[in-house]
């Protein structure tokens, strides 16, 4: 390894030493507030260092990993949302009747292998990033295992998470050996094109297929969703976030590298799973999220269909060809982006409220009452987050969403745009209920009284920068899309 | 410049208000009216600058700047004499709703202040934007503060209205956001520009089928807004849940923001498909006006029966653009003025009204002309000019339309004024159920208007009497620009 592929490698090996530095400092002192400050400026630097390395030719790093712009952006992506994540697991841990630094050094591991995923171009580099995650997040959902009030809710959902996804990789596992056994290569690029030991190309079809549906288990697409609410709803609140974030983005831009070198016939039929899982997610998402009464299932069913909306990218790039993908490339990075700072401001508000009160995350709607008049800051921040998930225009959300239509319509998916269009509309009710709990004066004709919260500066800092960046995608757009232009050159 | 900048007035007053609304009510009260003030001096001071805004140019202004580089979207503002109207009427209008809001918003003040002047700046900017895309901003922004104003000052059954309001007006747009790129995608196809500015794509060729359904998903976000049916059923009940200041704003200016689109959006931009599509509309339109006029008359909530009024008349307004020619389009100008200004003057009778009785139901109202002399006159007056009494802005209004439509379909024209018939039996009945007759709720001891109501009121009676004596305050500004439509839209 030379001395270039070692610098831009650099944000991952970084990642990487979170963890070793966290154990050997959890080994001289246990302090939490210095562990969190550790970790957020790794994790500052790291996400610095693979933004500004952005513009430089990209770096094949050994067989399995590709350090090209697209990666570094979205690394970039997840060690931001990372950071957010560790940033506001502080003041819940804090709350919390647990041994705390040790979720840090979880966090990172996680973190890492996501960055692997993003950055693999191998189907080895791919599985032992997803298993890293997994793994790591297996633990981190189970975290308040010790939590009088959360142990049955936490446990549950960390080993419904376990069984599930060692189920989902094990598909995966089997569909990477059929493609080798097709291929004799592991590598993305080469599978199509390198000549191996050609045996029947019904191999080539099923491995694909089992391929699929262990990404769509990570991606909560339908019909492998059914941990999705579950595991948000009794996940830390922090951790869901992650979850809903990270994870999806790491997981959707795998996928897109894949699809983006997959040719042949075989496109047509993951083409045909795609649309399948697309309808599937957008509008049966949608539905089963109208009744919901907990905040953080409610906002699962809506990653469903957030990640239903996203396939439209994959679905246009499978239809284009390589050749003329760029715009659903673009769209799809965008996409994620826009999505990944509304779900983690979602998500950090109800952080810092389970932080004052449990009751916040695990309970009804209906402790949300009247925050608005209560907490109006926080409140605003939570009714910004559904207007921008609902795609109202000067929110994040409406760039995604318009991303989207330009992409459908340009390559003509009229079915997938319809059912977005549907969708989006179902939808709606939803996010509206939400703001509505919020600006209720009353219930039961009882006055409501949350009594008092006090947010640390950090807190507000946390909540202040997410809503800016919510606003300013949403708003000014434009270097965003430069950037992401540079990274799909 | 102006336009920004009563945008701007109207965006910082209310976010002003919300900050001193914490501290004092009234001093939110006041600084809305300073910063409605401030945005009328901006609009006064449009006007001065065009120092001959009917003869030399369309447009009266052009603030351009450069938004989002890669899609080609403009920061586009400009208005025609069409505009110039519309925008005046939204800041009088803005006037009343804040006299009504005056002493029936007692709680969070602030935060309504807010809502309030958010839902005039975007109403503002959807009648300035030549941007598409900064139109769609527009339109949905306006949305947002108008769903928390029924939300949360409204009615008993306000959650449910303002969830229904919101559903219905963002799916349908979604539909025109999605006709929007097609035809920017279109307009690529043939010019290999990206662009959203409406002065580009009036020049994109629109025959074909695609044409057809584009026009239609835009047509449909105008028609829910407008609205029209088979999609008007958000809002008897948006009107009747909003508090007095919302349903003044629904009606006198939000319903016009359909009107505008489809005369600004629709047939410019698809002059063929329109042309097909205008027997069917226009029937929907004839529909209207008798569905809304028939539900009117039976309703018993005096909000409700005003809020199927407006499908009547807008089913008018309807009528006129579809039927594309200059009689019919002046009168549909006049029209979307004079329904601004009655209704406006209605729905506050409705919540002074409640105010004083404590309900909106028609039948336990009764004899009130007895004890409210002068609220009854003013009653009247507004219903009269809502049935089309000629002296009235409305008459005016609806007869051009009748006129311009007789020429196209007489048919339509002939159903339609089967309304005109219709009209008298609900505005009377109002008269009738509520203000004559033996009392209902015995001798109430209730206060007839105050100054402060009264000057409220007067306003809009005053516009409707000057306009229906000289229309030509109207006509003369709107002529050009409504040629200039027509040209577009190639009609006659």
């Amino acid at each position: 390894m030379n001395w270039l592929e070692l610098t831009s490698l650099m944000p991952l090996l970084l990642v990487a030493s979170i963890s070793v530095i966290l154990l050997l400092l959890i080994a001289f002192v246990r302090d939490h507030k210095l562990t969190c400050w550790v970790t957020c400026i790794m994790f500052v630097m790291a996400a610095y260092w693979a933004l500004t390395e952005m513009g430089n030719t990209e770096q094949q790093v050994t067989p399995l990993l590709i350090m090209d712009d697209f990666s570094r952006l979205l690394i970039g992506v997840v060690l931001l949302v990372s950071l957010a994540c560790a940033w506001m697991s502080y003041a819940y841990l804090e709350a919390a009747d647990e041994i705390r630094e040790e979720y840090y050094v979880l966090l990172s591991l996680a973190a890492l292998g996501a960055c692997v995923l993003v950055a693999s171009n191998h189907f080895a580099s791919m599985f032992i990033g997803l298993e890293l995650m997994s793994v790591s997040l297996f633990a981190m959902v189970g975290y308040m295992a010790h939590s009088k009030q959360q142990a049955h809710m936490t446990l549950e959902a960390g080993v419904k998470y376990m069984v599930l996804s060692g189920v989902s990789s094990s598909f995966l596992l089997f569909g990477v050996a059929l493609i080798y056994a097709y291929a004799g290569n592991l590598n993305i690029d080469l599978v199509v094109s390198a000549d191996g030991p050609r045996l029947h190309s019904g191999y080539l079809e099923i491995g694909a297929a089992l391929l699929l549906v262990g990404v769509a288990f990570k991606m909560s697409w339908m019909p492998f969703h059914m941990w999705t609410p579950d595991v948000y709803q009794g996940a830390p609140a922090p951790v869901t976030s992650f979850l809903a974030s990270a994870v999806k983005v790491a997981v959707f831009a795998f996928a897109m590298r894949w699809l983006m070198m997959a040719q042949g016939d075989y496109l047509t039929l993951l083409l045909l799973g795609l649309t399948i899982m697309a309808a599937l997610s957008m509008v049966v998402g949608n539905l089963l999220a109208l009744r919901q009464d907990n905040l953080k299932r409610l906002l699962g069913y809506s990653s469903i269909a957030h990640m239903g909306y996203v396939i439209i990218t994959l679905a246009a790039t499978a239809t284009l060809g390589p050749d003329s993908i760029s715009t659903a490339l673009e769209g799809a990075a965008v996409y994620l982006i826009t999505y990944a700072s509304m779900t983690m401001l979602a998500f950090a508000v109800i952080s810092q409220l389970a932080s004052k009160d449990r009751r916040f995350e695990s309970g009804t709607l209906i402790h949300y009452s009247g925050l608005l008049f209560q907490q109006p800051w926080l409140a605003s921040a939570l009714i910004l987050a559904m207007l921008a998930l609902a795609g109202m225009p000067l929110t994040a959300g409406f760039i995604g969403k318009y991303y989207l239509v330009l992409v459908a319509i340009e390559s003509e998916l009229w079915l997938l745009l319809s059912l977005l269009i549907l969708g989006s509309a179902l939808g709606l009710y939803y996010y509206l209920r939400v703001i509505l709990v919020l600006c209720k004066t009353t219930v039961d004709d009882q006055p409501i009284d949350h009594g008092i919260m006090v947010f640390s500066g950090g807190e507000k800092l946390l909540l202040l920068l997410l809503v800016l960046a919510t606003l300013w995608l949403g708003i000014y757009p434009t270097p965003v899309i430069e950037w992401v232009q540079l990274a799909i050159a | 410049m102006q336009l920004l900048g009563i945008i701007i007035s109207l965006l910082g007053g209310g976010v002003l208000s919300l900050l001193v609304g914490r501290q004092s009510a009234s001093a939110s009260r006041w600084l809305s009216l300073v910063s409605l003030l401030v945005a009328s001096m901006f609009y006064i001071s449009l006007w001065l600058d065009s120092s001959d805004p009917l003869a030399t140019s369309i447009w009266l202004q052009h603030a351009n700047w450069l938004w989002i580089e890669r899609f080609g979207i403009h920061v586009l503002l400009a208005t025609d004499g069409l505009s110039l109207i519309l925008i005046g009427l939204t800041l009088l209008l803005g006037y009343v709703a804040l006299l009504s809001a005056w002493h029936e918003i007692n709680h969070r003040c602030g935060l309504f202040y807010l809502n309030f002047l958010f839902t005039l700046a975007g109403v503002v900017g959807v009648f300035s934007a030549l941007d598409l895309f900064l139109f769609f901003v527009f339109w949905e922004v306006m949305l947002v503060p108008m769903f928390l104003i029924i939300a949360i000052w409204g009615h008993e059954g306000r959650r449910y209205a303002a969830t229904k309001f919101f559903i219905y007006t963002q799916a349908s747009s979604l539909l025109m956001l999605a006709a929007m790129v097609g035809l920017v995608l279109l307009n690529q196809q043939q010019t290999g520009i990206f662009s959203f500015s409406w002065f580009r794509l009036i020049q994109t060729d629109t025959s074909g089928a695609l044409g057809m359904w584009l026009m239609l998903g835009f047509y449909v976000a105008f028609l829910v807004k407008l609205p029209g049916l088979p999609v008007h059923s958000w809002l008897p009940d948006a009107h009747t849940q909003a508090p007095t200041p919302g349903s003044i704003l629904l009606a006198g200016i939000l319903l016009k923001t359909g009107a505008y689109g489809l005369l600004r959006f629709v047939w410019p931009l698809f002059p063929d498909a329109a042309l097909t599509f205008a027997p069917f509309a226009m029937g929907l339109g004839v529909l209207s006006v008798l569905y809304g006029a028939k539900l009117a008359f039976a309703q018993d909530d005096l909000k409700r029966l005003i809020a199927y009024t407006s499908i009547s008349h807008m089913g008018f307004i309807s009528l006129g653009i579809f039927a594309w020619n200059h009689l019919s389009l002046q009168g549909t100008v006049m029209q979307m003025v004079g329904h601004g200004l009655s209704s406006a003057g209605l729905f506050a009778i409705a919540g002074l009204l409640q105010q004083r009785l404590h309900t909106r139901d028609l039948n336990q109202m009764g004899g009130l002309w007895g004890q409210l002399p002068k609220l009854s006159a003013l009653t009247m007056l507004f219903a009269a000019a809502a049935l089309g009494l000629p002296g009235l802005a409305n008459f005016i209004g609806e007869f051009m339309i009748l006129l311009g439509v007789f020429q196209v379909q007489p048919w339509a024209a002939s159903l339609s004024a089967l309304g005109m018939i219709l009209a008298p039996v609900y505005a009377l009945l109002i008269l009738q159920k509520g203000f004559f007759g033996a009392p209902a709720q015995g001798q109430l001891e209730v206060l007839d208007l105050n100054s402060r109501e009264l000057v409220m009121l007067g306003i809009l009676a005053l516009g409707l009497i000057l306009l229906g004596f000289w229309p030509n305050l109207i006509f003369n500004i709107s002529a050009a620009p409504v040629d200039y439509l027509l040209y577009l839209g190639k009609g006659g």
